[in-house]
């Protein structure tokens, strides 16, 4: 049987879409009232690990448990314990934020005693009281996300199952969202979040680097950040040909890959980032943001390669 | 199978639809729309069809028949005298459809009550209309000479036809109640096989099947709002039927409504389990299509009688369930059939309904991949 110290468990858990190993062998093991995040690059098997063990994907092999339930043999059993949100913003655009709230109450058969504080409390830490009576279609990216996260904790789970809920947000709706996250930890809720930017996983009580469908290691946040090596930064920016012809000589970068509106730069070190952004911008070219994020192992190979 | 749960997914289907501009198009003017369309373009009665009249009698005789054609209504005479050598090159042109000559000696063969013939030349490019018009035709020509002479010895074999159930034999009175059967095959198909897709295409879907929400609570939650829908434009199609249209319902409105009740589950499910398989909605909504629209028209016997087409293509009416409603549909409204007479096509439904219900629950798994 699962672990019952254990809230969230998997066992050599693998998933494979025909030749692609989405995840190969994933050995996790959550604590109750832990925060932890699963990072990792796109494509590195975030998303497969949250589906299996929230019970909407079968496992290619491996076990996984929830609050103590198997997820292979009873996934309907793990439904009422776990809050899940989707990576693509699940809820009804057509519907308001109240109305979204409340067809979710009526599936998880949240009672009408319970009903109205619960909806009142969850509307006010979300701050998304004023916005009610607005179509969810209508709400910004970062009020969406939090009308999402309103929504999965509409019936009080023990487990958060959250995959990627910041991505696209920002700055300011990021920090309110991760305050919520906070709180719900003090009341003993178990969260697993997935990211793929650094600065967040720093937020976590512990951190997975996922990469390939394998778990690399597992560590705190600070412990993972040094044994990383070469840092890898994100820049957001229109003209990704222009930035990546611009940065690529620069004292200090190791290594440029280009991507639609964005480019990754490996660095020597954190120190070079400014120095990067400062010329960037000298040259008159746009820089819509830049943060960590997690390199890939071959972003790490290929820059310990280069530095040598 | 948790009722409050069933009733908040009818209830937030419900919400959208009436959210949603072209979703409530479909549900209720769409129907409408191809009733009227349908209803008046389809008709295989003929009216006005355009004649030319060639009289070599130019008696008084033959001009009171010429002038009864044109009163029939059927008929309406171009050119009362036109050359014979014109005939063939009018036909040809499409001038007119029918052509009549009358030939010398046609009155004179009346009077001394010999066989009067008539030349009739009809454009046969139109196989469909030319059958008729002949019809009509020689019926005219009878009363016609009924008329002449009613004191006249009677003919050897004297038909006296009388036809049963569409007495006055207009087309529209069994095009229209097969006509409904067949929109509600297809509205009902292609509203239904949008749902389940678009929630998949939305991402909502991956949202809901993390709850403790049944599949069979979802599928029936979303089967109770387009049935209202379905009923409540099979109420309205059966109005204009009988009000707009004048075609007269002999049977029982509620067994009608019982046997359309039926019906829309069956096809609602089809649709539904469409959705289901596919996952998406473009796809979706062409099978569905295809699946009802083409069968319903084509093979239900609504405008191509069943026992005229070869055994083959009759087998496979069988599985065509729009053939069942669209007997009974005309059943009650033509001949005021009772429940005797449609018990054994209201179960084959039934039973395709229910078969399809059962699938579509098979179908769905709240599983991604």
């Amino acid at each position: 049987m699962g672990g019952a110290e254990f809230e969230i468990e998997t066992r050599s858990l693998a998933k494979h879409f025909g030749d692609v190993r989405a995840l190969d062998g994933l050995d996790l093991s959550i604590g109750r009232g832990e925060l932890f995040g699963l990072v990792g690059p796109d494509g590195a098997g975030k998303t497969t690990a949250l589906r299996i063990l929230s019970g909407i994907m079968d496992p290619t092999s491996g076990e996984a448990y929830v609050a103590g339930i198997s997820v292979n043999r009873d996934p309907e059993a793990v439904k009422d314990k776990i809050g899940y949100m989707s990576q693509r913003f699940g809820l009804y655009e057509d519907l308001t934020t109240l109305e979204n709230l409340l067809f979710y109450a009526d599936l998880y058969e949240v009672t009408r005693k319970e009903r109205p504080a619960i909806i009142e409390r969850l509307l006010g830490f979300s701050n998304l009281t004023p916005f009610k009576d607005r179509l969810a279609g209508a709400l910004s990216g970062g009020m969406k996300q939090k009308l999402g996260l309103a929504c999965a904790l509409i019936h009080t789970p023990e487990i958060l199952l959250l995959d990627e809920p910041t991505n696209g947000v920002d700055p300011v709706s990021r920090r309110d969202f991760w305050k919520i996250l906070y709180d719900l930890l003090k009341e003993g809720v178990t969260i697993l979040i997935t990211t793929a930017y650094l600065d967040e996983a720093e937020r976590c009580g512990r951190v997975g680097l996922l990469n390939e469908g394998k778990l690399i290691v597992v560590d705190t946040p600070k412990n993972i950040k040094n044994s990383l090596g070469a840092p890898m930064v994100e820049i957001a920016t229109h003209a990704v040909r222009a930035v990546e012809k611009l940065v690529r000589p620069l004292g200090g970068v190791l290594k440029v890959t280009a991507y639609g509106d964005r480019i990754h730069v490996a660095l020597e070190s954190m120190d070079r980032l400014g120095g990067v952004i400062a010329v960037i911008k000298d040259n008159g070219l746009p820089v819509e943001g830049s943060r960590e994020i997690a390199p890939s192992l071959e972003d790490m190979f290929i820059s310990l390669v280069e530095r040598k | 199978m948790r009722i409050a749960r069933v009733y908040a997914i009818a209830k937030k289907e419900i919400i959208q639809i009436r959210r949603d501009p072209l979703s409530m198009a479909m549900a209720f003017l769409l129907p409408l729309i191809l009733l009227f369309i349908f209803g008046f373009a389809i008709t295989m009665d003929i009216k006005n069809l355009k004649t030319v009249v060639c009289d070599l009698d130019k008696s008084e005789v033959s001009r009171r028949f010429a002038s009864d054609l044109s009163a029939s209504g059927y008929f309406i005479i171009v050119d009362p005298s036109v050359d014979y050598q014109q005939i063939e090159r009018i036909i040809d042109s499409g001038a007119a459809k029918i052509a009549i000559a009358i030939p010398r000696g046609f009155s004179e063969n009346i009077r001394l009550g010999k066989p009067a013939q008539i030349q009739a030349l009809i454009d046969g490019s139109d196989a469909n209309t030319a059958t008729i018009a002949a019809g009509y035709l020689s019926a005219a020509s009878d009363m016609f000479s009924a008329k002449l002479s009613p004191r006249r010895s009677a003919p050897a074999v004297d038909p006296r036809v009388r036809v049963w159930y569409n007495e006055d034999l207009k087309s529209r009175n069994f095009i229209i109640p097969g006509l409904i059967a067949v929109i509600m095959s297809v509205i009902a198909a292609l509203l239904t096989s949008l749902t389940i897709a678009r929630e998949w295409e939305r991402g909502t879907m991956e949202q809901l099947i993390t709850t403790p929400l049944k599949t069979s609570e979802l599928i029936i939650g979303k089967l109770i709002p387009y049935f209202l829908i379905g009923f409540i434009d099979m109420l309205v199609a059966v109005s204009v039927t009988v009000f707009v249209f004048g075609v007269e319902l002999k049977g029982s409105l509620v067994l009608l409504l019982v046997v359309s009740a039926v019906f829309l589950f069956g096809v609602l499910s089809l649709g539904i389990l469409v959705s289901i398989m596919t996952k998406s909605q473009l796809p979706a909504s062409q099978i569905a299509l295809v699946m009802t629209f083409l069968p319903a028209f084509l093979l239900s016997g609504f405008m191509i009688s069943i026992i005229n087409m070869p055994y083959v293509l009759q087998l496979i009416t069988r599985i065509v369930p729009a053939r069942y409603f669209v007997t009974i549909i005309k059943g009650i409204f033509l001949k005021g059939s009772g429940l005797s007479l449609v018990w054994f096509d209201l179960t084959l439904l039934a039973l395709f309904g229910a078969v399809v219900f059962a699938a579509a629950n098979m179908k769905l798994k709240k599983k991604i991949a």
